[in-house]
């Protein structure tokens, strides 16, 4: 969706002035401060930790040629959370707080001639 | 405000009805529970309807309308509440807060869902949308996979088992067995369980709660009017409910779902009582671990405990709390519309005593715990017979 791909691409999220709270995605009003907070542009660095993992057996629609995947919760190191895949890896060689960076790399795709939706996955960070 | 009772209930057999439709599913509970009540519908003058999907799973929006057309009780104010798998729940809520408020007397609320007209990878992707759809689900999240998340923090951080999860589905799935309306009638072994195929890790096909086509009901009125109609009127003593974020990734915690506990707090207030004085409950066991937390969450154990407790048969019938003794969602099925309904008509066969082979002996009081999508929503209620 074009209006996500600032996000989706390179990862661009939000700042509150007022409460120092980064956010990812974007916000528009700080859920914390409310009407007090001040919302800039904060660019996320895109590396982090596993915060907790799973193997995925059992796809949704438009993901049966990825299976089995690894979906993850990374902690970015700016604070915010997100959930993604990690490729390049086996499930093995993760645990709880493994270091990860983010990857460009196609998500999935309306069909065989639709749309390529693209955005970050996580891979290793060596 | 007024006091609120249930003066009927009823709900359809639960399970894979290829052979009847989402009207006729709704129709019979509903027509069951106006019924039980010995209500005219003509009497009825509101109708809550809880369905989350019907417009992706049977491409119906509308189903208020429907549901009052096909019960015969028009024209009635037919409203549809939709709060991902709590709508049965918060519909439940909003005929009580109808009837309190003195705008409605006599409210119909049926909670259906119909969701094996689709495919498997359909429903998956319908359900979904009780996440967050952009931040989540584009990245391929399913919900076996957020509840995988939580499964594999709450055994770090507390050293729960999967076999401790397991005895969850066993528990249950024991309990349905005593159940008539539930989907599977079968008890199963932790080994059954342990070596089902993985859907998420470490979250099995066992875990999981099934796919199910179903509808429950109940009539309410106000407890002052209700023992015209019943001998066993059930008064909703306390309601609560609560919202946190849509996403499980912007969570504080992954291992308590606050909403439940915020929710729980509030009817346990409005109700003057304590998770002690709860010796029957109904709560929300999409998945195995979903269980584990809502009877921490609640206050019937310490946080981390519930894997030990459950394992231990702490929460079977008749022990120290019975938990979901319909089946829960494992074991009687859960049309994720109807389960917070049906939660109310179990506990109200329970306080009745109507509940057979299952019933559980000495409760006083019924606790009913609802939970939207990953823990965005979460509804509590408490019940009191009131004869």
């Amino acid at each position: 969706m074009w209006r996500r791909i600032p996000e989706r691409y390179r990862m661009a999220g939000s700042l509150c002035e007022n409460c120092r709270q980064n956010f990812f995605p974007r916000r528009t009003f700080c859920p914390i401060c409310r009407r007090k907070g001040k919302i800039v542009d904060k660019q996320m660095s895109g590396k982090g930790k596993v915060f907790a993992y799973s193997l995925v057996t059992a796809p949704p629609v438009g993901y049966e040629g990825e299976i089995p995947y690894i979906l993850a919760i990374i902690e970015l190191d700016e604070g915010p959370k997100v959930t993604a895949q990690i490729v390049d890896c086996k499930c093995d060689k993760l645990e709880i707080g493994t270091k990860v960076k983010s990857a460009f790399r196609r998500i999935t795709e309306d069909g065989d001639e639709g749309i390529i939706y693209y955005g970050f996955k996580f891979k290793l960070d060596k | 405000m007024r006091r609120v009772a249930i003066i009927g209930v009823g709900m359809s057999k639960f399970g894979e009805v290829w052979e009847r439709g989402f009207r006729e599913l709704v129709a019979e509970a509903g027509l069951r529970a106006i019924e039980d009540a010995k209500v005219q519908g003509e009497e009825i003058d509101a109708l809550f309807g809880g369905t989350m999907a019907a417009g992706r799973l049977i491409g119906q929006e509308h189903i208020a309308a429907l549901i009052a057309d096909y019960m015969g009780i028009n024209p009635t104010a037919a409203t549809r509440v939709e709060d991902a798998c709590a709508s049965g729940g918060v519909a439940l809520r909003t005929g009580m807060m109808a009837v309190a408020s003195g705008l409605h007397d006599m409210v119909v609320v049926g909670g259906v869902e119909k969701m094996t007209d689709v495919a498997v990878g359909d429903a998956t992707s319908a359900l979904g949308g009780a996440g967050d759809q952009e931040w989540e689900l584009f990245m391929g999240a399913t919900f076996p996979s957020l509840y995988a998340f939580i499964a594999q923090r709450h055994m770090k951080d507390y050293g729960t088992t999967e076999e401790q999860m397991a005895a969850v589905a066993v528990k249950n799935h024991a309990n349905a067995s005593k159940n008539k309306y539930a989907q599977y009638q079968n008890e199963i072994t932790i080994e059954q369980v342990m070596k089902s195929k993985v859907i998420a890790s470490p979250l099995k096909l066992f875990d999981c709660s099934p796919i199910t086509d179903g509808a429950a009901a109940v009539v309410l009125c106000p407890l002052d009017k209700a023992k015209k109609y019943t001998d066993t009127p059930i008064e909703i003593i306390g309601t609560g409910q609560a919202s946190d974020t849509i996403a499980l990734h912007s969570r504080e915690s992954f291992t308590t779902l606050k909403a439940t506990k915020i929710a729980a707090k509030k009817a346990y207030d409005m109700a003057k009582v304590g998770p002690k004085d709860i010796k029957v409950a109904e709560v929300h066991d999409c998945f195995t671990i979903a269980e584990l937390l809502a009877i921490e969450d609640l206050g019937f154990f310490k946080k981390g405990e519930g894997g030990k407790a459950t394992a231990n048969g702490e929460t079977a019938l008749n022990s120290k709390i019975s938990i979901n003794t319909s089946g829960g969602l494992k074991g009687c099925g859960h049309p994720v519309g109807a389960t917070g309904v049906k939660q109310a008509v179990e506990i109200a066969w329970q306080l009745r005593g109507d509940a057979g082979a299952r019933q559980v002996s000495g409760a006083e009081y019924g606790l009913t715990q609802n939970v939207g999508g990953s823990g965005a929503t979460a509804v509590v209620h408490i019940y009191k017979r009131a004869d």
